[in-house]
């Protein structure tokens, strides 16, 4: 009965989702077996961790290098990702791309690609996105002072037993939980 | 020692960005499977409900680090020639504090941003575009901050060289300390999400 008052578009939608149904996340053990594997791999493929934020300062650097390149070619930070010939060929780029190429994967088969906004309850999609931006800046920020992020430092130098990567990852949880509380709202 | 392949010359770097594209496949796909495109789900870990980032890292962590340990003993892995960042004490505590704040901000890191972008989530490509900006921000005050970034140097640095313990050792007590860690998540999982939620 309530079928027949749901426009066309609405009942295929609704079929979508009661056919095609999100399937659960897999086991945090096995995912961390998988993703440990992984990483394992390029250790001994490549003599070399992962990593993700090292591809951005590259796009960034190639980015200013264009638009801007006297000012590039007087900035040391800039300058240590514009080495090769063509800064783009560049290992961590091409890794970020597989990503991409992987999330996208594990997404469709698992029937969780869409387009949505991921919020808490209490804050609307503007505030979140908002947020999200200035968390990312943050992290970008954070992560060069830091020499790495989460892939790069607490992953990688975690599986080394790097003591510097061991003190970062430490300090992101302890960052994390010290404004938890404080920024509730966002999440709860 | 047959490994790291590349470092023994087995093949070219034009091969070695074939390599970078399928290891990123992976990396990609069990992040996505283990939840990590979800900003609520990375999120919550800090909300203490739901700590399978904890998990997931951790047991990550313990099985690379046992493969490298092992591969290391069994003489098929030379762990020196694994590139291993150098340690700078204070800009990596203040750097792993900025993350932790830009995590509970912006709910996920910039790897985690990547996957979330590529299940189409707009917050994440947001998250994604301000990690351009971070970076181009921190590249632009670079000359004023250079000494504080290279300050407190200790080079390449381990946590058994660093303690004079065997590697040996310090890897069984991560083993032990994850394992102990995963029962104490569990356990606050239970305690919080009933707190949070109602049971």
């Amino acid at each position: 009965m309530e079928e027949k008052e749901l426009t066309n578009g609405e009942t295929t939608k609704a079929f979508h989702k009661e056919s095609f149904p999100e399937k659960p996340y897999w086991n945090p053990y096995l995912a961390g077996i998988g993703l440990g594997i992984v990483l394992l791999l390029a250790f001994v493929i490549m003599g070399r961790g992962l990593g993700a934020s090292g591809a951005v300062s590259t796009l960034v650097a190639t980015g200013v290098a264009k638009i801007a390149p006297n000012h590039a070619q007087n900035n040391e930070f800039y300058q240590n990702y514009l080495v090769q010939e063509n800064p783009l060929k560049d290992w961590l780029v091409f890794e970020v791309l597989g990503v991409l190429v992987g999330g996208f994967i594990s997404g469709i088969f698992a029937n969780r690609v869409k387009f949505k906004i991921e919020k808490g309850p209490k804050i609307n999609n503007v505030q979140r996105l908002v947020f999200a931006t200035i968390g990312g800046a943050l992290m970008g920020f954070g992560a060069k002072l830091a020499g790495g992020c989460t892939s790069g430092q607490a992953l990688t130098g975690g599986a080394l037993l790097n003591l510097g990567s061991w003190l970062f990852m430490l300090s992101v949880f302890a960052g994390g939980y010290l404004i938890a509380y404080i920024f509730r709202r966002l999440w709860l | 020692m047959i490994a790291p392949f590349y470092k023994f010359g087995m093949f070219g770097e034009e091969f070695s960005l074939i390599v970078a594209f399928l290891i990123g496949i992976g990396f990609g796909f069990f992040l996505e499977r283990a939840g990590f495109g979800s900003a609520r789900k990375l999120a919550s870990q800090f909300y203490l409900y739901d700590m399978t980032v904890f998990k997931v890292m951790f047991t990550a962590i313990v099985t690379a680090m046992l493969g490298v340990y092992f591969l290391g003993v069994f003489g098929f892995l030379d762990i020196n020639l694994i590139y291993f960042t150098p340690t700078y004490v204070v800009p990596q505590i203040v750097g792993g504090f900025l993350l932790g704040f830009g995590f509970i901000i912006g709910g996920y890191c910039p790897g985690t941003s990547v996957v979330s972008t590529s299940i189409g989530h707009l917050d994440g490509l947001f998250f994604l575009i301000g990690v351009f900006i971070g970076v181009f921000i921190y590249g632009e005050v670079y000359p004023l901050i250079a000494n504080f970034a290279t300050s407190t140097a200790m080079g390449k640095a381990t946590i058994y060289d660093f303690l004079h313990i065997p590697y040996g050792v310090v890897v069984f007590a991560v083993v032990l300390i994850a394992v102990g860690g995963f029962a104490g998540a569990s356990y606050l999982e239970k305690k919080f999400y009933s707190k949070i939620f109602g049971s």
